[in-house]
């Protein structure tokens, strides 16, 4: 792996519109990952292997819950400074930034909104230094898009809950201490349920031969008549509407994250453009890899101001889940396509390891998948100008 | 032990330098600041004293409010205070000058001073504010321990190194070795929090001239063509180097 001289392309100066602590708060992640992230990655990664010994570091830069209160343990920061270090682990890895916004949008968000005091004492401390680790169970094998369709579901059993059902693509599950699963009471209203390793039924097989988020670990949840305590139900809110609250948080982290990816790409391209000689000159002195350098700034920077105008409505409680749906569909997209395009930058350097875009390239295939599948973004467009619902 | 470490706010390393105002001015649009490294090297083992031996750390800056985010950052790292001297910081007389009054009122026993800083590389500050303080001094530092009273410091010289034994207060011009590049910190989540606490006093600046102005800055002439020639021409080579190089 080649040492990482990333420089990140400011190009309409969006920096003048941070804070002085968005500034150092951004600028700390950056450095964490340039110490810790960028020379282990695609070790890890070529391995398929989660690099646990990162987790502590993680929780320093304040990557877990750094929007949670001070008094839960988390940072109390604004949105625009979560989006930032989104953006900055992201443009390490794809599959690390996972792991940080499932613990903070899957995890300690609907703890934090939904859950008791007991439980927001009990688990957000220890999820905000990284003692525990937690993943988030709602998609299930037969109900991606429609998770409204589960069949995971819990009996009233008088002292416990039995719980049953299993749930896939599960972000962290293999190594999670605790799982936030969703699943149907008797009525077919869904709740959350705080699953803990270690409850007798609940498994945690690993997925492997990914292709993607390499660096990450993902696992199925299983549930075989799993005992849950009834305090382990989150009381705050139920329905669809609540898994989908988390999902709104942690879309908007990804709006941000997929520019730190798209923005390693065109660094990387711009960086080996220009030292690149075909010809007696450098290639980035071709019109066609200036069309693509150009291009990819381009959709940067507006990439940048859609996120930072959806961190001023977040921070502000307006951001809808529209807005966020369209920031998250056109994000990834667009780090999907620079890391393809800048993929050709470098040619045949550009399909080895390494450089980091083809892991970039290969990890936001999982992205534009994961939380809300690159249609499926379309369709909340689609329903929310027209009013009229297209989904099924 | 009452620790100053003297901080400049410095343009990264990365950063396309470019003049204003009749190249007498440097053009700081779209540039980004960082901590004089130098500075940096002498901040992480300040901290290391407070660590080790309960030191207190206070960093100072002469500049206007935009170098704030550099001192925030020190604080992060783990200063205990900051000072900004609400100046531009014009020289190296008039910068000695307005720390050699902060250090006259803090009383500090170790002062720290990058050796340069990599803007302009004027290197003056460290020794004239020794000199303005009656504090022994020590440049080019790639080591320092502090036993009470008595400082313990090691020199870059040509070809080797020079310990040297002094008493405090003290000034010293730190350098890379005082501890190196993975030892510097970066602010944690908890640093940063506690850094909005943390107190940043404005001190107005006090009288001193400013003894050298900036006439002219010139950039280093833009790289030449390369000229490439064949592996088999080496009489080209020899006539090229000698003839139009002139360098053999």
């Amino acid at each position: 792996m080649k040492p990482d001289l990333f420089e990140a392309p400011d190009y309409f100066n969006i920096d003048d519109l941070l804070s002085e602590e968005h500034k150092l708060v951004r600028d700390a992640a950056r450095s964490w990952v340039k110490r810790e992230i960028s020379p282990i990655i695609e070790e890890y990664a070529q391995k398929a292997e989660f690099p646990k010994q990162i987790i502590n570091g993680l929780a320093e830069i304040g990557a877990f819950g750094p929007y949670i209160p001070e008094e839960y343990g988390g940072a109390g920061l604004d949105q625009i400074s979560y989006g930032l270090i989104m953006q900055e682990i992201e443009r390490g890895d794809s599959g690390v930034r996972s792991t940080a916004s499932v613990q903070s949008s899957l995890v300690m968000y609907p703890i934090w909104k939904y859950g008791s005091e007991e439980q927001r004492q009990k688990y957000l401390p220890k999820l905000a230094t990284g003692e525990f680790m937690g993943c988030f169970g709602l998609t299930e094998p037969d109900h991606g898009s429609n998770p409204g369709g589960m069949i995971t579901n819990f009996k009233d059993k008088g002292d416990h809950y039995l719980l049953n059902g299993a749930k896939m693509w599960i972000s962290n599950a293999p190594f999670a201490d605790i799982a936030i699963v969703w699943a149907k009471n008797e009525e077919g209203r869904i709740h959350g349920l705080i699953v803990e390793r270690g409850m007798e039924g609940f498994s945690t097989p690993e997925t492997h031969n990914k292709w993607s988020l390499r660096a990450s670990s993902t696992g199925e949840l299983i549930f075989d008549n799993v005992q849950v305590p009834k305090t382990n139900l989150l009381p705050g809110k139920s329905g669809l509407g609540a898994p989908l609250g988390c999902l709104d948080s942690a879309r908007y982290g990804i709006a941000w994250g997929a520019i730190g990816a798209a923005m390693d790409c065109y660094d990387t391209a711009l960086r080996y453009a220009k030292e690149r000689i075909q010809f007696d000159k450098p290639i980035a002195a071709t019109q066609l890899q200036q069309k693509k350098l150009a291009e990819m700034l381009t959709e940067i920077t507006k990439a940048q101001l859609m996120a930072l105008r959806l961190g001023q409505l977040k921070n502000e409680n307006k951001a809808t889940t529209a807005q966020i749906s369209m920031a998250k569909r056109n994000n990834v997209d667009m780090a999907l396509k620079i890391a393809r395009e800048a993929r050709q930058v470098l040619g045949g350097m550009g399909i080895t390891g390494e450089y980091s875009i083809m892991r970039h390239m290969m990890n936001l295939e999982s992205v534009i998948t994961y939380e809300g599948t690159h249609d499926i973004h379309l369709l909340i467009t689609g329903a929310d100008i027209t009013g009229m619902p297209a989904f099924k | 032990m009452k620790i100053l470490v003297c901080i400049s706010h410095v343009p990264d390393t990365t950063s396309k330098i470019n003049f204003t105002e009749d190249n007498t001015k440097f053009d700081t649009n779209g540039v980004q600041f960082v901590i004089n490294p130098n500075d940096e090297f002498g901040l992480t083992r300040a901290i290391w004293f407070k660590e080790k031996q309960g030191a207190s750390v206070t960093v100072v800056n002469v500049g206007g409010s935009e170098t704030e985010p550099t001192l925030r950052k020190a604080l992060a790292i783990g200063a205990d205070e900051a000072i900004r001297v609400n100046a531009e910081a014009t020289d190296g007389f008039f910068v000695a000058k307005q720390l050699a009054k902060v250090v006259e009122d803090g009383d500090f026993d170790l002062i720290i001073a990058g050796r340069e800083s990599i803007d302009y590389n004027g290197g003056m500050v460290p020794g004239m504010l020794a000199s303005l303080t009656n504090a022994n001094f020590i440049n080019t530092c790639i080591g320092l321990e502090v036993n009470g009273d008595t400082a313990t410091a090691t020199r870059e010289i040509d070809g080797g190194k020079e310990t040297l034994k002094t008493s405090l207060p003290l000034v010293i011009g730190a350098q890379k070795g005082l501890v190196e590049e993975s030892d510097l910190r970066i602010p944690n989540m908890r640093g940063i929090m506690m850094a909005r606490k943390k107190q940043l006093t404005v001190l107005e600046p006090v009288e001193a001239n400013q003894e050298t102005k900036a006439v002219q800055f010139e950039k280093p002439a833009p790289k030449g063509e390369v000229k490439l020639i064949s592996p088999d021409n080496v009489d080209e080579l020899v006539n090229l180097l000698h003839n139009e190089a002139k360098v053999i």
